[in-house]
C-alpha cells in the first residue's frame, strides 16, 4: 500500500507522470480496438511487420525535420504494399513476404538512425519507448490518432466486419475489401506512431494482440470483445506504468508483461475456453 | 421472362493455370440451376466468376441486363462451411443482419425494419430459437440454414450457393431445398454448386455440367446422358443393369 500511496503522490506532483498515464490510457484503448480486428483477420504477423516498418519513416522524418507521423505512415503503407506485391507476384507465401519486407525496412531504419549519431535521436527510445518523456504535443498527437482510428472503425464497422468474416460475400455485394485491407494497414501504422513513446516499435505488437486475444477467449460477440480488449489495454498500460515507476524498470516492457499476464489468466481460467476450467469440468464429470 | 444471367465465351485462369474456357450459357429468371462436375472441374471458380470476383481472361458476364457492378446489391452468396471461421465472435442474428448491409448506407445503422426482416428470415429457416447462439455452436445443417436466412434477408434477385449440402443432415437439406424452390417460384434465379449427381437430377431445373469447359447445359434430359457424363467424369460412369439410371463411380 505504501508504494501505491507513493505513486499517487508522485502522480499528483509530477506532470511527466500524468502525461505518461494519459498516454498509456489512450494507447491502451486504441491498441485494444484495432487489435481485435488484427486477430480476427489473422494478421498478427502483419501487425508486427507494419510496426517495425515504421522505423525508417521515423528516422527519415527526424533527419529531414518533418513530422514522424507522416514518415511513419509512408513507410508503413509502402511496406504493406510491398508485401502484397511480393506475395501476388511470386510463389512465396504471405509469411515469407512479410518476413522479408519488414526486416529489410527495420534494418534500413537502424542504419539511417546510426548514420546520424549525435543528432539527439535515441534509437533505444524509439525501439522500446520512453514513456516518461511524453510531451503535451505527444498527447495531442496520440489523441488525434486515437480519435481517427476509433471514428474509422465506428464508421466502417459494417464493412470491416463483413470483409473480415466473409470476404467473398463482401466482395460480391461490392465492398472494396482491398481498400479495407489498406485502411487497416494505414491505421496500424498510425497506432504504431501513437504507441512510439509508450511501448516503442519492437513491443507494440503485443499491445495489438494480447488484449484482443485475452478478450477473444472471454466473449462471443464482437462489440463486447472490442470493449473488453480496450479495458485490458488500459489496465495493462496503467498497471505497467505503475510497476515501472515503483521498481524502476523499462515501462514499455512492463506494460507488455502485464498484458501477457492477463492473457495467461484468460487462457487458463476463462469460463468457456479456459484450459484449467475445461480440465476441472472433465474431472467433476468423472471422466 | 427476362434473362437473368448471360455468360458469353468465358475463360478464366487461376495463378496462370487455365481453369476453364469457352463457357457460354444464359439463364432466365425463375430457374434453379445446378453447377455440377468432378472435383477440380471449375465449379466454384465459375460461381465466383459470375459474381465478378475473378479476373477473367476472355468473355463477359451480364447480370440482370447489365454489368455486375450495377447488380451487386441484388446478389446473395452462401459460402462453403469450410470457408468460414466458426470461432468468429458473431451470433446467428449478427450473421443474418449482414444480409441487410447492402441496403444500408455506408455509415448507417440497422433500423427497425432491418431487424424485422432478420427475424422473419430466421423464422423461415426455423432458426429463430438460436438467434443469440454463437455460430460455432451450430450443426452443419443449422449453419447452412443461417446463411440461407442471411441470403433471404438480403431480398436478392440472384442466389449463389457453394456446396450447400456438403455434410449436412437430411432434414436441413429438405428444408433448404423447399425454400430454394419457393424462391424459384417467386421468379428468382438460384445457382447451386453441387457434387452429388443422383440428387442433382431431381433438384434442379437447369444444369451446367463442367469439366474445364462446358460439357453440357440445359434441362436434365439434355445433360443427364451417358455420353456427356462419361465425358465429364472420364468414363467413371456406369449404367445400372435393368434401369436407365446413370451412376457415377468415384465421382
Amino acid at each position: 500500500m505504501d508504494s501505491l500511496y507513493f505513486f499517487m503522490d508522485s502522480l499528483v506532483k509530477y506532470g511527466y507522470l500524468q502525461n505518461a498515464m494519459i498516454a498509456g490510457v489512450m494507447v491502451g484503448t486504441v491498441c485494444g480496438f484495432i487489435g481485435c480486428f488484427i486477430i480476427l483477420r489473422g494478421m498478427a504477423l502483419m501487425g508486427d511487420a507494419i510496426s517495425h516498418a515504421v522505423l525508417p519513416g521515423v528516422a527519415i522524418a527526424y533527419l529531414m525535420g518533418f513530422s514522424i507521423f507522416i514518415g511513419a505512415v509512408i513507410t508503413g503503407v509502402l511496406t504493406s504494399l510491398g508485401i502484397g506485391y511480393i506475395s501476388q507476384n511470386s510463389k512465396l507465401k504471405d509469411d515469407t513476404a512479410i518476413g522479408l519486407m519488414f526486416t529489410a525496412a527495420f534494418a534500413l531504419g537502424v542504419v539511417l538512425i546510426t548514420l546520424q549519431r549525435g543528432t539527439g535521436v535515441d534509437l533505444w527510445h524509439i525501439l522500446f519507448g520512453n514513456v516518461l518523456a511524453v510531451s503535451r504535443e505527444d498527447l495531442w498527437l496520440i489523441f488525434f490518432i486515437g480519435l481517427l482510428v476509433v471514428v474509422s472503425i465506428f464508421l466502417f464497422y459494417k464493412q470491416i466486419l463483413l470483409s473480415t468474416f466473409d470476404p467473398v460475400m463482401a466482395r460480391a455485394v461490392g465492398i472494396p475489401t482491398n481498400a479495407i485491407h489498406y485502411l487497416m494497414m494505414l491505421l496500424l501504422s498510425l497506432v504504431t506512431v501513437a504507441s512510439l513513446k509508450t511501448v516503442g516499435i519492437v513491443l507494440v505488437v503485443a499491445m495489438f494482440i494480447a488484449p484482443g486475444a485475452t478478450a477473444y477467449l472471454l466473449t462471443e460477440r464482437l462489440p463486447s470483445m472490442l470493449g473488453l480488449s480496450a479495458v485490458f489495454g488500459v489496465f495493462s498500460a496503467v498497471t505497467g506504468v505503475y510497476l515501472s515507476f515503483i521498481y524502476d524498470v523499462a515501462t514499455g516492457a512492463s506494460i507488455v508483461l502485464v498484458a501477457s499476464f492477463l492473457f495467461a489468466l484468460s487462457f487458463f481460467l476463462s469460463p468457456k475456453q479456459g484450459i484449467l476450467v475445461q480440465k476441472y469440468r472433465l474431472w467433476k464429470a468423472g471422466v | 421472362m427476362g434473362i437473368n444471367v448471360r455468360v458469353n465465351n468465358l475463360a478464366v485462369s487461376y495463378n496462370g493455370v487455365k481453369v476453364f474456357e469457352n463457357i457460354t450459357f444464359s439463364v432466365e429468371s425463375g430457374q434453379l440451376v445446378g453447377i455440377i462436375g468432378p472435383n477440380g472441374a471449375g465449379k466454384s471458380t465459375l460461381l465466383k466468376s459470375i459474381l465478378g470476383l475473378m479476373s477473367i481472361d476472355r468473355g463477359e458476364v451480364e447480370i440482370l441486363d447489365g454489368s455486375i457492378s450495377k447488380a451487386r446489391r441484388k446478389i446473395a452468396y452462401v459460402p462453403q462451411r469450410n470457408d468460414i471461421n466458426l470461432d468468429f465472435p458473431v451470433s446467428v442474428e449478427d450473421v443474418v443482419m449482414m444480409g441487410r448491409f447492402p441496403h444500408l448506407t455506408w455509415w448507417g445503422l440497422p433500423r427497425r425494419k432491418d431487424r424485422e426482416v432478420v427475424t422473419e428470415s430466421l423464422k423461415e429457416v426455423g432458426m429463430i430459437g438460436y438467434r443469440h447462439r454463437q455460430i460455432g455452436q451450430l450443426s452443419g445443417g443449422q449453419l447452412q440454414r443461417v446463411f440461407l436466412a442471411r441470403a433471404l434477408a438480403q431480398e436478392a434477385e440472384l442466389f449463389f450457393l457453394d456446396e450447400p449440402f456438403a455434410g449436412i443432415d437430411i432434414s436441413s437439406e429438405t428444408m433448404i431445398m423447399d425454400l430454394l424452390r419457393g424462391l424459384r417460384n417467386q421468379g428468382k434465379s438460384i445457382f447451386v454448386v453441387h457434387h452429388d449427381l443422383n440428387k442433382a437430377e431431381t433438384y434442379f431445373d437447369t444444369l451446367v455440367l463442367l469439366k474445364n469447359r462446358l460439357i453440357a447445359f440445359g434441362s436434365r434430359e439434355e445433360v443427364f446422358r451417358e455420353e456427356t457424363l462419361k465425358e465429364a467424369y472420364e468414363g467413371r460412369v456406369s449404367t445400372f443393369a435393368g434401369s436407365d439410371k446413370l451412376m457415377v463411380v468415384n465421382g
